[in-house]
C-alpha cells in the first residue's frame, strides 16, 4: 500500500472508530433517569 | 388509542436505530461509490457531508420523533402535522409511511437473496462451478426459473411479520440484540480475510492490501467535483436512512426527559464505523485479490449487488470447502442481519399510524404490513427483468428520502423555528451539541439537502420521460442517427489520443475530467450499441416490442405507488377528519 492510503485509511477508520466507541461508552456511563422513563427493563422500580 | 409500545433498554434502542440504518448499501454501495469518486479523497466529502448533513438531519428526526410522541403521534403525517397547523406538512409526511412500504416492498425480495444464498453456500451449490456458472445462479434465480425464490420471499416476510407482531422491545429489539453483533462478528471475520489476503495463496493474485490500496489512494484532482459531492451526500443520506420516516417513529417512543443527542450520535457513529471500517475491507479487498483493480472496477458499473452476489461466492470456493460454506453464510449472513434491521424498522410507521388513528393492535397493524409488502412486492418479484423493481427503487427509494428530508429540515428550523426546534434537542440530552450546529442546522443544511435534490432533476426528469430507453429506440430504428451522434462524439474527443478514447481502463479512466470521461463513457455505450444493432441476426422488431414493453411497466409500477400514496393520504385525511369530528387536535 502507499504511504497515502495508508494514511488516509487509518485517519478515517481511526475517526470513526474512536468516536463509535467514545459515543457508546458515554451510553454505557450515562447515569440512569429515574421511573417513568421510557425503558421498560427497570419498571418495577415506579 | 392503543398504542402501548416502548423500548426495553437504552443500547436496545440504539442498536435498533442503527440497525435500522446499517443495510446492505454499507457492504455493496459504499465501497462501489468511493471507488467510482476518486478513492481515498471521496472520504474527505462523505465525512464532511455526515457531519454538515448526516447528523443535522439525525438531530432533526430524532427531536421531531420524541416531539410527536409526547402527543400520541407514532408515524410522519401527524407528527409533521403537529408542528404546524399548515395541513401541508401533515400531507408531506404521508412520505414517511409511503417510502416504508415501497422500499420494503423491494427490499425484502433482496433480503430473501441472503437467505437463499446462505441455503446456497451450506448446501454447496457453487462448489465445482466457473465464474460464469456462478454468476449464472443469480440470473436464473432472479428470472423465477423455478418456485425457490417465491419460497425464500415469503419465509423472509413470514419472519419479518412475525418479529414485528412481537412489539418494539420483544421484537425489534430483541432481532437488533442478535442481529448487530453477529453482523460485527460476521464483519470482522470477512474483513481480517479480505485485509490479510496474501498473492498466491487459495488462488489470490494479488494481495488484498493491493484493493485497499486502490480504495484508499487519494485522488485529489476530484475532491472539488461536484459529482464526488453529490456522491458523498448521496451516500451520506441513504447510509444513514434518513428521510424515510422510521427514525421519527423509533423516536416517537422515548420520553421528552430522555436523551436523544446522546442516542442519536451514538447510533450515527455506529452506521459509519460499520460502513468505513467493515464495508470498505470485505468486498474491495477479496475482489481485487482475485480479479484484479480493471476487472473490478468494470464490474462495480452496474452496482454493488452484481459483486456481492455473482462473483464472492466464486472467490469464497478458492478458499476451500468448508472456509467456503463459513465465509459464505458470513457474507449472506451480514446482508440478511443488516437487511432485516432495517426492514423492520420499515414496518413500524405503518404499525404505529394504524394503531394511533384506528386503535388496531400491532398484531392487525404487523400482519396487514406483510399482506401490504406481499401485494407491492410482487410486480417486484415477477417482473424484476423488465425493471419494475429498479423503479420502486428510484422513486420510493430514492426521490421520495430527498423529498421528506428537504421537507423536514425546512420545517425544523424555519417554520417550526430553530430556537424551539434547538431546545427540543437538547432537553433532557446527556451531551451539549456544539452550538455552531444550531447555525448548520439553519443554513447549511438545507442548502446542502437542495443543492443534492436541485442535483437530482435532470436526472429525475430523464427517467419520468424514459428519455434513455425511447433514445435507443430511435436509433435501432435509424442507425444511422446514432452513427451521427458517435461521429459527433468522437469529434468533441478530438484532442485525446485512441488509446485514451477506446482501450484506457476504466480504472483509468477517472484521472480525466468529468466531462472527458463521461463523454468517453457515452461514446463506448453508443459504440458497443451500434456493434450490436447492426450485427447480422439483430431483431430490431423484437428489440423495440421488448423496450415498449419495459416502459410499459415502469409506467404501471408508478401508477401503482401513485395508487400507495393517495391510498395512504387518505387514511391521514380519515384519521384527522375523525380527530375533527371528536374534537381532538394534533
Amino acid at each position: 500500500m502507499s504511504f497515502s492510503a495508508k494514511v488516509m485509511m487509518i485517519a478515517a477508520q481511526l475517526t470513526v472508530t474512536v468516536f463509535t466507541a467514545y459515543f457508546f461508552f458515554r451510553v454505557l456511563l450515562a447515569d440512569k433517569r429515574k421511573e417513568p422513563d421510557s425503558y421498560a427493563e427497570n419498571d418495577q422500580e415506579v | 388509542m392503543s398504542n402501548k409500545e416502548s423500548w426495553g433498554t437504552r443500547v436496545g434502542l440504539i442498536l435498533a436505530m442503527a440497525g435500522n440504518a446499517v443495510g446492505l448499501g454499507n457492504f455493496l454501495r459504499f465501497p462501489v461509490q468511493a471507488i467510482k469518486n476518486g478513492g481515498g479523497a471521496f472520504i474527505i466529502p462523505y465525512l464532511v457531508c455526515f457531519l454538515l448533513m448526516g447528523i443535522p438531519l439525525l438531530l432533526i428526526e430524532w427531536s421531531i420523533g420524541r416531539y410527536g410522541g409526547k402527543r400520541g403521534h407514532h408515524a410522519t403525517p401527524f407528527i409533521l402535522g403537529s408542528m404546524h397547523r399548515s395541513k401541508i406538512w401533515m400531507y408531506l409526511g404521508v412520505f414517511g409511511i409511503f417510502t416504508n412500504l415501497g422500499v420494503a416492498a423491494y427490499y425484502c425480495y433482496i433480503e430473501s437473496w441472503t437467505l437463499a444464498y446462505i441455503y446456497h453456500s451450506l448446501a454447496g451449490t457453487f462448489s465445482g462451478k466457473n465464474p460464469e456458472q456462478v454468476a449464472s445462479v443469480f440470473g436464473e434465480y432472479v428470472s423465477l426459473k423455478n418456485y425457490v425464490p417465491i419460497v425464500f420471499w415469503i419465509i423472509c416476510l413470514l419472519i419479518n411479520t412475525y418479529i414485528l407482531s412481537r412489539g418494539l422491545s420483544g421484537g425489534v429489539e430483541a432481532a437488533a440484540k442478535v442481529g448487530m453483533p453477529l453482523l460485527l462478528v460476521f464483519g470482522a471475520f470477512l474483513a481480517i480475510r479480505g485485509v490479510t489476503l496474501k498473492a498466491g495463496s487459495h488462488g489470490a493474485v494479488w494481495d488484498g492490501t493491493v484493493g485497499l490500496n486502490f480504495l484508499w489512494t487519494p485522488d485529489f484532482t476530484t475532491i472539488w467535483s461536484p459529482k464526488v459531492w453529490l456522491a458523498a451526500a448521496g451516500q451520506i443520506f441513504f447510509t444513514l436512512s434518513v428521510g424515510l420516516g422510521s427514525i421519527q417513529c423509533y423516536a416517537s417512543y422515548v420520553k421528552s426527559k430522555d436523551d436523544i443527542a446522546l442516542n442519536a450520535m451514538s447510533a450515527g457513529w455506529m452506521n459509519e464505523f460499520v460502513e468505513v471500517v467493515l464495508g470498505s475491507s470485505i468486498l474491495i479487498p477479496i475482489s481485487i485479490g482475485y480479479l484484479g483493480v480493471e476487472r473490478v472496477v468494470e464490474l462495480t458499473q452496474s452496482g454493488g449487488l452484481g459483486l456481492g452476489f455473482k462473483t464472492l461466492p466464486y472467490l469464497f470456493q478458492q478458499w476451500g470447502p468448508v472456509l467456503a460454506a463459513l465465509a459464505g453464510v458470513m457474507w449472506f449472513g451480514l446482508l440478511f442481519f443488516a437487511g432485516i434491521t432495517s426492514s423492520l424498522a420499515m414496518g413500524t410507521p405503518w404499525m404505529g399510524f394504524m394503531q394511533d388513528e384506528f386503535d388496531w393492535s400491532r398484531e392487525k397493524g404487523a400482519w396487514t404490513f406483510g399482506v401490504l409488502v406481499l401485494l407491492l412486492g410482487l410486480p417486484c418479484v415477477i417482473f424484476f427483468n423488465e425493471g419494475v423493481f429498479d423503479e420502486f427503487d428510484y422513486w420510493a427509494g430514492t426521490v421520495s428520502l430527498v423529498i421528506l428530508a428537504l421537507a423536514e429540515v425546512v420545517l425544523f428550523a424555519w417554520v417550526f423555528g430553530i430556537e424551539k426546534g434547538w431546545r427540543e434537542i437538547n432537553e433532557g440530552a446527556d451531551i451539549r451539541i456544539p452550538s455552531a450546529y444550531k447555525y448548520i442546522i439553519k443554513y447549511i443544511t438545507p442548502l446542502l439537502l437542495g443543492a443534492v435534490f436541485i442535483g437530482s432533476l435532470p436526472n429525475i426528469y430523464a427517467t419520468l420521460m424514459h428519455t434513455e430507453t425511447k433514445e435507443k429506440i430511435r436509433y435501432i430504428q435509424n442507425p444511422n442517427a446514432l452513427k451521427e451522434e458517435i461521429a459527433s462524439l468522437q469529434a468533441s474527443l478530438a484532442t485525446l489520443d485512441s488509446v485514451t478514447v477506446y482501450q484506457l481502463p476504466l480504472a483509468k479512466l477517472q484521472s480525466l475530467p468529468d466531462k472527458q470521461e463521461n463523454t468517453i463513457l457515452t461514446l463506448r455505450n453508443q459504440l458497443a450499441l451500434y456493434q450490436n444493432i447492426t450485427a447480422p441476426g439483430f431483431d430490431a422488431q423484437r428489440e423495440i416490442a421488448a423496450l415498449k414493453k419495459s416502459i410499459a411497466f415502469k409506467n404501471i409500477s408508478r401508477a401503482l405507488l401513485v395508487l400507495l400514496f393517495a391510498g395512504i393520504s387518505y387514511l391521514v385525511y380519515r384519521a384527522y377528519q375523525k380527530r375533527v369530528v371528536s374534537g381532538e387536535t394534533l
